[in-house]
């Protein structure tokens, strides 16, 4: 269901054996294959529970990104382990968007490579790898060793991480911009920008049709946002329960 | 380090959001464990000051993704409630933009 009425009155958080629970009144929150929802970290279980207290008359599921990305880490619905998240996440990197480049119109890979080669400059400083870009329709050639390095960094996340990270990845369409986010080089405004260049090229020279391009762009940030925060929180190892955090 | 801007301002928005939040939920706001949280954390580092230490810098970009999140959140639901939430139109709405009225039958139909 899309939508439902808000059927509790209070809205509070309960420390467990396995983590910080969320409560609706006396009720104890469960995800939706029925498992105790249950958050490894205070103020990630504070931040859902303040989602689910700004519902007002419906409770409208489509806007509790958190809340999603908890329920999907406890449930892992895909059924995915920890190499096959990776593997995933690693695989876009072939069709990174900040790498595919265009040729025409010319204004639009010049926006490109001024917008887009400094955060690829940055990724291959910051790992020591080789990446580049590409005009050819195979996008970029990305060297096995480039994939090793990430697949390698990204191992050294959590399961819980892990989910957040493929979860902007998969929003952004980039990897590397993701890892921009998850290493704070770059803001979440700045991220959805680069990630949306070629609709921000076409806003410009064409204008902005509000219900279309705003709904879309809040929509991206705010994803983007929660899967970023989200992976920070399950990072902090100062909050963290790690009994919850299998790998 | 992303270019964030001043801390305090981060914290005014971060405040001003869950203000909206909580108006939704009808509560004083002051009283939400968020509020509490986010004011207890930048009392705690200090955030407001203009020292640069790396604990500080990760709190203010947890921070301002936060403010992000509950803006963008907040803006995509009103947008979708202007152009997106109204539904249908009643057989009464749509009479009228053509400039009928429905026929009424206190008895209902025969």
């Amino acid at each position: 269901p899309l939508e439902r009425k808000r059927f509790y009155q209070n809205v509070s958080i309960s420390q467990g054996e396995g983590g910080f629970e969320i409560n609706l009144d006396h009720r104890k929150l469960k995800t939706p294959q029925a498992k105790l929802f249950t958050v490894p970290s205070e103020a990630l279980a504070i931040a859902v529970a303040t989602e689910w207290d700004s519902q007002k008359d419906t409770i409208k599921f489509y806007t509790m990104h958190l809340t999603t990305l908890c329920n999907t880490a406890l449930d892992n619905p895909t059924q995915r382990n920890k190499v096959q998240l990776i593997c995933a996440a690693v695989k876009f990197l072939e069709t990174d968007t900040i790498c595919y480049r265009v040729e025409e119109p010319a204004a639009l890979a010049e926006l490109q490579k001024n917008e887009w080669d400094p955060i690829v400059a940055w990724a291959e400083d910051r790992y020591n790898v080789a990446i580049g870009s590409s005009t050819s329709i195979s996008g970029p050639n990305i060297p096995a060793s480039t994939k090793d390095t990430f697949i390698s960094h990204l191992a050294s996340y959590n399961m819980w991480a892990l989910q957040g990270i493929e979860y902007v990845i998969t929003q952004l369409k980039s990897l590397i911009l993701s890892m921009g986010l998850i290493d704070r080089h770059i803001t979440v405004e700045k991220a959805v920008l680069l990630s949306r260049l070629e609709e921000e090229y076409q806003i410009q020279r064409w204008g902005s049709v509000e219900w279309a391009h705003d709904y879309d762009l809040c929509e991206l940030r705010a994803r983007a946002a929660a899967g970023t925060l989200f992976v920070h929180l399950c990072s902090e190892s100062s909050t963290v329960k790690h009994k919850l955090l299998q790998d | 380090m992303a270019a964030l801007g001043s801390p305090l301002r981060t914290l005014r928005g971060l405040l001003r959001e869950l203000r909206h939040a909580s108006a939704r939920a009808g509560r004083p706001y002051r009283d939400t464990p968020a509020y509490q949280h986010v004011l207890a954390a930048f009392r705690a580092h200090r955030v407001t000051s203009e020292k640069l230490c790396r604990a500080q810098q990760e709190l203010h970009f947890q921070a301002a993704t936060y403010l992000c999140l509950l803006r963008s959140v907040r803006e995509h639901l009103a947008l979708h409630h202007e152009y997106h939430g109204k539904g249908e139109r009643s057989p009464d709405e749509v009479a009228g933009l053509v400039g009928f009225r429905l026929p009424q039958q206190p008895g209902g139909k025969g």
